[in-house]
């Protein structure tokens, strides 16, 4: 369809893709700011005098600004632009609810998450992890996101396709899977109408256990599922080879489903939680693993028969590297999730380094595939204004995300070891502070780690502007990806 | 679209026949790996299920047949741990203060128990090895003491804490605001005389005026010389420590609107054995008396 389209101007679709450009747009907004906040924290705590000893540039009010930055800003409307564009495609129909519905989405979710980040500057929090906003966000999340499953499963619904491609059950697993969580874990009771405050309907370790209910499944339907979409469609189109197998893509996806629901309470272990929630939140994870790896063959085996396109095309290295990463992190999930190696790990950094390893890899890289994949589509451009920088978007944010998590990984280990050692008297090693004070370089490294990304990220913003005013690099290339036939014969 | 099975050339697998905006599907089979290490997981779950805590039913849960449960385990290995240091806190605690370091053995027990006891508690206000920090939080890795550095008196004081109003026992004292008495002019003289007691003149200073001002009003607590006073906590002015600085403005400042320290009594927050090897601690970081 871009052959025909003039460079620089919106194509001419089937389809509606208005609103679908301006999430794409918002994504790459959302995660320039959430990953720029990620750093300045990263430096904070590697730096304490960096707080700036006021109330609203302090650690506790910028930290989740950063995760939601990422997490529902970067993520959510890169999930929310994907699924829009994949499930018209797949399903050969429009937008069900029109253009209109899907401007309302875009609009509402940018709305949704503003109230939420301003909440936090203004320390308005209800203090839950990921789920901070206070109830009025919370009522108008839930509105636009019934409006997104309507649009979602009316475009389904009205399809011209017999079947339902496996992408669309992962979006609409993730879909529908949020609002539960979302609703479930928000009810609370405001104090009063007219301010922000307000309490939790449930209290001390059912309170906790509902959180972490919502917490992990936030990963599990949120960070998993919704992105396992984005890869089913995305992969195979970049990539230009069949999916590796129908047969695995519906048992991985049922098992994946039915089996992360259980594992939240793992978030738990060794605390006030009875211990058979304990050991169901372990055992569920360790049996989470092979349905997570499905996905991630799946994804990696699509490549069979197209594995030198990796040299040549970046915009498959990332989305191939992600899965890789998709894989490393639901090992060391199920992993840290045993109760023996919990004991070590849990409240240290290693925790962080885990969800870095899942978050940087596997989210954020599979979003740039997809987002260096959509802008030359959206925008009518013949291909990406420079492959190169894709490469070198690549390499950059590799690197950051290695020196991120080998840091967080030493720091986390040595940590839980230092807290947990005696000396033969019988008395403790090592005091906190000193675990802090041993912290520190690896503080240092990962910070730096978050610059790196955070260049890498500004090269694709770069990269993208440019392609979006239909510019060109003059650079040599080997195209075989799908633009390749696009570009006159030399 | 009709379903139309094709075969993959690459692969020679069958596809499922159904194609969604250029995307197609194999037919592979399940990895035989994959399958039998996901069965694993299952059987392994269900096997943990019977020997662990983990089906609930209306009034509680299947025990498992270990009958293990983390609260007993962690009550046994606080106990474990207790009982390895039994006979050490035993000595320690019927074995005087003085005595303890007669026996190389509890002394080293006490030391170690006593840094373990400070990381936690004291180095947060004094610094780690006890180095103290600027604004209030003494040094006790000197031999300058406020309120004496022998081991009964760094006892007490853990003991009974410094202006702690929950401890009637507390160490008690405090300087009267001169700003309150003294005029702008006599503060600046009676601290050019305090710089004076440590061999600091400084410039176009009246000494006289101050040394008379210092004598009767100051001397009763600091001493003559400014030498100190353990008895009344009173700082001794005529050595390089300074509690809040030793810059004019600072004691000036001290002097107009004086402020004061305070430590929480520890007898009521730790267990004895545990303030007493902290006294043995202390004492031994460089200053004891």
């Amino acid at each position: 369809m871009s052959d025909s389209a003039v460079a620089g101007h919106p194509v001419a679709s089937p389809y509606d893709d208005g609103p679908i450009r301006l999430l794409t747009a918002a994504t790459v907004f959302w995660g320039v700011v959430g990953f720029l906040v990620g750093v300045i924290i990263a430096f904070q705590l590697a730096f304490p005098e960096l707080n700036l000893n006021e109330p609203w540039t302090t650690f506790g009010r910028l930290r989740p600004v950063h995760t939601s930055g990422v997490i529902f800003g970067f993520g959510g409307n890169a999930l929310i632009a994907t699924s829009l564009y994949v499930v018209q495609r797949t399903c050969r129909a429009r937008l069900f609810g029109g253009e209109e519905a899907g401007y309302f989405l875009f609009f509402g979710y940018q709305l949704f998450l503003v109230m939420a980040a301003w909440g936090y500057i203004n320390g308005v929090t209800q203090g839950r992890e990921y789920a901070e906003p206070e109830w009025y966000v919370d009522l108008w999340l839930t509105v636009v996101w019934v409006v997104y499953l309507v649009v979602f499963m009316g475009t389904i619904m009205k399809r011209r396709e017999p079947h339902i491609y496996v992408a669309n059950w992962f979006y609409l697993a993730f879909i529908v899977t949020i609002a539960m969580l979302h609703i479930v874990n928000n009810l609370a009771v405001p104090v009063s109408w007219t301010g922000a405050k307000s309490y939790s309907l449930f209290a001390g370790v059912q309170d906790a256990l509902t959180q972490w209910w919502y917490g992990h499944n936030a990963v599990g339907f949120f960070l998993t599922a919704g992105f396992l979409g984005i890869m089913y469609y995305f992969i195979p189109k970049q990539a230009e080879r069949p999916v590796y197998s129908y047969r695995l893509s519906i048992i991985h996806f049922w098992s994946l489903i039915f089996l992360y629901i259980w594992a939240g309470p793992h978030h738990l272990h060794y605390t006030a939680l009875p211990d058979w929630a304990q050991t169901l939140g372990m055992t569920f994870s360790v049996m989470l693993w092979m349905p997570s790896w499905g996905g991630m063959i799946n994804g990696i085996m699509t490549l069979s028969g197209a594995w030198d396109k990796l040299r040549t095309d970046p915009v498959l290295r990332f989305l191939v590297t992600s899965v890789a990463f998709y894989g490393m992190s639901t090992f060391e999930g199920p992993l840290m999730s045993v109760k023996p190696v919990n004991a070590l790990s849990h409240y240290t950094d290693w925790t962080i380094g885990h969800v870095h390893s899942g978050a940087l890899g596997w989210v954020a890289f599979i979003s740039f595939g997809a987002v260096y994949f959509l802008v030359p589509k959206l925008w009518g451009a013949t291909r990406l204004y420079s492959v190169k920088l894709v490469s070198l978007h690549f390499w950059i944010s590799t690197m950051g995300i290695v020196l991120y998590i080998t840091a967080m990984w030493i720091s986390g280990i040595m940590q839980g070891l230092m807290w947990r050692s005696y000396d033969q008297l019988g008395f403790l090693q090592y005091s906190f502070v000193e675990t802090v004070a041993a912290m520190h370089p690896f503080y240092v490294i990962r910070a730096f780690g978050g610059v790196l990304f955070l260049i890498g990220a500004l090269i694709m913003v770069y990269n993208l502007i440019r392609t979006a005013r239909g510019e060109i690099r003059d650079e040599k290339i080997v195209l075989r990806g799908p633009a390749a036939h696009r570009l006159p014969a030399e | 679209m009709p379903t139309k099975i094709e075969k993959d050339a690459v692969t020679g697998t069958e596809t499922t026949g159904h194609e969604w905006d250029g995307i197609k599907e194999l037919n592979t089979p399940l990895p035989k790996w994959w399958l039998y290490v996901f069965y694993a997981t299952i059987a392994w779950s269900l096997v943990y299920f019977v020997l662990y805590p983990a089906i609930p039913y209306l009034s509680g849960a299947t025990e498992g047949v270990l009958g293990w449960s983390s609260r007993e385990q962690v009550v046994k290995q606080l106990a474990e741990a207790e009982a390895a240091q039994a006979e050490y806190l035993e000595a320690i605690g019927g074995t005087e203060l003085a005595a303890i370091s007669d026996d190389a053995t509890l002394f080293e027990f006490a030391r170690r128990g006593g840094e373990a006891a400070f990381n936690e508690n004291c180095a947060q206000c004094h610094g780690v090895g006890g180095a103290g920090n600027p604004g209030g939080f003494p040094v006790l890795a000197d031999d300058v003491w406020l309120w004496g550095g022998t081991l009964e008196a760094i006892h007490t004081t853990l003991q009974h804490g410094i202006r702690w109003n929950d401890d009637p026992e507390t160490r008690f004292s405090e300087m009267p605001p001169y700003g309150d008495i003294f005029s702008r002019e006599e503060i600046g003289q009676v601290a050019d005389y305090v710089l004076s007691l440590s061999g600091q003149v400084p410039e176009g200073a009246d000494l006289e005026a101050g040394a008379t001002l210092f004598a009767d009003n100051c001397a009763a607590c600091h001493g003559e010389q400014g030498g100190g006073m353990n008895e009344l906590g009173a700082p001794r002015l005529n050595d390089a420590v300074w509690l809040y600085g030793g810059q004019r403005e600072e004691i000036v400042s001290q002097i107009t609107r004086p402020r004061h320290g305070v430590m929480p009594a520890w007898g009521g927050r730790l267990d004895e054995d545990t303030v007493k090897m902290l006294t043995i601690y202390v004492h031994s970081l460089g200053g004891g008396e």
